[in-house]
This record gives C-alpha cells, structure tokens and sequence, in this order.
C-alpha cells in the first residue's frame, strides 16, 4: 500500500519535472516562459506591471518596428460609463464600423469588426432574426429600414464574466468590461454566453497593416492580440480614461453616438436617461447592459 | 393546539425566506451617489461665447456679403434672384412660405435676423434655427442633437446647425455606406485562391 502511493507520487514528481524541463529545452524563448507563468492581470504589483508592459512595448517594436506605448491607466474616481445611441438618427454608414477597426488595432483578415450594424425592417421593428449586417447599398439610410449597431453593451450583470473559468475577463469599477488576453485561454466559453454577439475570437494570428497601426495603446484594450484570444469593444479604454470619446462617437456624421459619466447629473447620458425615450437590447435577460437606445426625435 | 404550532412555524418559515429573497435581490441594486458640482462637466450651463466651433461652412469666396452687396440697391421684393442660383435651385426650406430676407437682413448684409428684427452674426446662426426648431435646439444646448468632439469630462468642440445641415436644404444627405463585413463565402474564396495558387505552381513545372 505504501509503495503503491509512494510510486504514484514518485510518477506525478517526475511527470511535471519533465514537462517543465521540456518547456526549457523546446527552444521557446524565456519570454515566452515568463509569459506562460505570467499572473492574472489584477493580481501583479505595480512593479510587475511596469516590467510586463516594457517587455510588450519591446516585442512590439520588434514584431512592428514602431515605438508603442502601452498604458496601464486605471479606472478614475467617481465615473461610471454609459453610452446612448440615437436610433432616429443612425443611418447606417458604418463609419463607426471602420474606426472602430483602426483605433483598436482590429485583425483584418480574418476580419474582426467589433460593432455590427444591423438593418432593420421598419415594419418589424427590432427583430434580430429579419436584420441584416451585409447591406451595401448605393447609398444609406435605405427607404423603410432603420439601422441598429451592436457591440459590448457592458452588462452590469455580465453573463461572459460569470461563464469564464479562467476570470480573464471581468468588469472594471469604471463599468467597462475588459479581458486580460496573457491570461485568456480561449475556450469562447464568453462568447456563448454573450446574448449580443459582441465577443470575437482570433482565429489566426491577427494581421493587421503596419502604416494603420495605432501604438497608442491599453494593456487591457487595443494593444495588438495574439491567436487563440477573445476580444470586444472596451469603450476604447485607452481614450475615455484621459478624458477623450470613443473613436465611434468621434467619427459619427449624424451625432447619434453619446459617451459619458453616469454619476455626472449634467452629462449628456443623464439627460437622455431622464428625458428621452430610452431602451435596452433583451432587457428580459437582466444583463442591465450600460448601452442605452434611445430616440432622439 | 399542534395544529396551530405547525401553522406559525410554516408561516416564519416562509415569511423568512421572503425575507432572505428580498435581501439578497435588493444588494443587486448598486447605490450611487451623485458627483459634486464642481466635478461635473457643465454641459447644461453653456455660454456662447465658450464655443468651440469649427469654421463656419461658406462657399468659397461668398463671405462677407458687402463684398457684393455695398454696390447694390436693396429691394425688398420677393423675386427669383438673378445671382445665387445655386441657392435659389436647391432651397426647400418652407419654399413656400419664405424667402432670402425672413433669415437675411437687408440693411445689415454681414448679418443674419431674428423674427424680432434683432440681428445676429452668421457665427450664432443656431438662434435663427432655434427659433422655429425649439425641441431640436433645447436637445443641442445639452449635446444630445448634433455632434460634439474632444473630452467626455472636459473641453469640447461643437458643431453648429449649418455644418449638418443646409440651411438652404436642411434634410440630412444620404452617404454612401463603408464596406460590410466579409461574408462567409468571400473567406471560402479567398481561402480557395490561397491554396489553389500553389497547386497550379506545382503543375506548370
């Protein structure tokens, strides 16, 4: 009896010695190993931290030859996000669509679009199963269709942070929900869970041109991603936390895109709550999703 | 009595777990507590003279209007102008009922007028507008019509009216919409020329 667990115990020993020494000696770089062994994001030290980022910014300069800078910025004091969007006034431009895909270092090909737009029979109302995201008409808004943009509605009672099992992904006291793609394991376990469908998954190595390439970056946000990670809109983490709008809100022609702090009584976000009509996707899910619908007219 | 025992104890029972329902639905409700008022963004509390504007969108050499008009007799009489036309073939903004000079002062031609007869520069074009679009204009002051740029918490560039809108054809113009996403059969395609190309390398030699 005693051999018996002395042996088994003896085989375990040896197992990981081996798979360790293996991990050494399989010519992966020590980077790589430091990676592999990295913490989850909220537990490393502010020195950790300082030294992980240093290590990024230098593989990528080395894999894109420009200078990025990675920020670690944390959440401000006293601000909760929200956003609205105006859908009297969208007309389905996809203006958003593409800076989105610029600003955060989105993958090309394959292709990863953070934000659908979604065409809507006026007659239906909104109806996901009768919407369409591959229109490409002459020109836009279409005669009797109205339009819907979909990406992270940053849930209050996010369904992809509770179904992870590797707490990569979780929600900042800013509201924004984030992932840790180090620590990411991409088991898209939180893309099932998504209702919106605002989660991607990459496939292959992103690729992405290195004259459109933004270096000005978040650890948790649009830093470049590597294969096998999800990924999803961050309220473009790296602008709002130094006070800037999304990219989306920036480029919108018609203005129907609204970002603020919903602690802040005068913020465009409260009035709309307070006076505009105002709606959520699948409130019957009880998400409590930060993104808010609104008509503006 | 045993009967009644049995009654109350049940009726604790589920009168705690109500309770314990309650309670743990009701943690769920964050609070919040409100911004003090010198942190807030003082959106609401706008003065004109704080806006941030882009230039204001002029055709090319019409600016300013006694460029023209110093050497010209005014007349008040609803006309089709002879200059303008590009003006006068696209205005449908009440056609109908208006004309040049229910926006444009005739005596002060650098200028725009109010319904009152008061005068404004072309850069406070928005009090014109706001005149008769009240909802729309009450909507801008606060940022939630139009478009505003720069800093959620901070400094912010505003766009006026008359950078969206004609004020001539005031009706949004359609776009042509940015390229939809790849569909499903467009990546078989491109897979399919990626590995096709190699085979037919191969064959030639």
């Amino acid at each position: 009896m005693q051999d018996k667990n002395n042996s088994r115990r003896t085989f375990l020993k040896n197992l990981s010695t081996t798979a360790l020494s293996t991990i050494l000696l399989s010519g992966c770089s020590s980077q790589a190993v430091e990676e592999f062994f990295q913490r989850n994001f909220r537990e490393l030290s502010k020195s950790d931290v300082d030294r992980i980022i240093n290590k990024l910014e230098d593989k990528y300069f080395l894999k894109y030859g420009k200078k990025f800078h990675v920020s670690a910025e944390p959440a401000m004091d006293e601000t909760e996000f929200a956003y609205g969007l105006d859908l009297s006034r969208c007309i389905g431009c996809r203006r958003c669509v593409h800076a989105c895909v610029k600003e955060n270092n989105q993958s090309r090909e394959p292709q990863i679009h953070w934000i659908q737009v979604l065409q809507m029979d006026k007659e239906k109302g909104i109806d996901f199963s009768h919407s369409n995201v591959h229109y490409n008409p002459e020109l836009v808004p279409e005669e009797g269709h109205f339009y819907l943009p979909v990406s992270c509605q940053h849930c209050r009672n996010p369904q992809c942070i509770a179904v992870c099992p590797a707490k990569a992904t979780w929600q900042e006291p800013d509201g924004i929900v984030v992932v840790d793609y180090n620590w990411c394991i991409g088991c898209r376990y939180c893309m099932a869970a998504c209702p919106y469908g605002a989660r991607h998954f990459n496939w292959a190595e992103p690729t992405i041109p290195v004259e459109e390439i933004n270096t000005e970056t978040h650890y948790l946000g649009n830093r470049p991603r590597p294969k096998g990670v999800v990924e999803k809109c961050t309220f473009c983490v790296q602008r709002v936390r130094k006070g800037k709008y999304p990219a989306c809100v920036e480029i919108c022609p018609v203005g129907s895109r609204k970002f603020g702090n919903l602690l802040d009584p005068d913020s465009e976000i409260r009035y709309i709550l307070e006076n505009k009509r105002v709606l959520v996707l699948k409130e019957e899910l009880n998400t409590e999703p930060r993104f808010y619908y609104f008509y503006g007219v | 009595m045993k009967v009644n025992n049995h009654i109350s104890s049940g009726t604790i029972f589920i009168l705690l777990a109500f309770l314990l329902i309650v309670s743990v639905s009701c943690r769920n409700r964050r609070q919040t507590k409100e911004l003090p008022k010198e942190k807030r963004a003082h959106v609401a509390a706008m003065n004109v003279n704080d806006i941030s504007v882009p230039p204001l969108p002029f055709s090319d050499g019409i600016f300013p209007c006694t460029d023209c008009h110093a050497h010209q007799t005014p007349s008040p009489i609803k006309r089709v102008l002879n200059w303008h036309e590009d003006i006068d073939t696209i205005f449908s903004h009440d056609k109908e009922n208006r004309w040049c000079l229910d926006c444009h002062s005739l005596a002060s031609r650098d200028s725009l007028k109010l319904a009152s007869g008061k005068l404004i520069p072309f850069r406070e074009s928005f009090k014109l507008c706001g005149q008769c679009h009240g909802d729309k204009y009450r909507d801008w002051k606060v940022g939630v019509h139009g478009k505003r740029t720069g800093e959620w918490n901070g400094k912010r560039e505003y766009l006026l009216c008359v950078h969206c809108h004609n004020p001539h054809s005031p009706k949004f113009k359609s776009l042509k919409p940015e390229a939809p996403p790849h569909l499903l059969g467009d990546i078989e395609k491109d897979q399919e020329i990626q590995t096709q190309k190699p085979r037919q390398d191969a064959r030639q030699k």
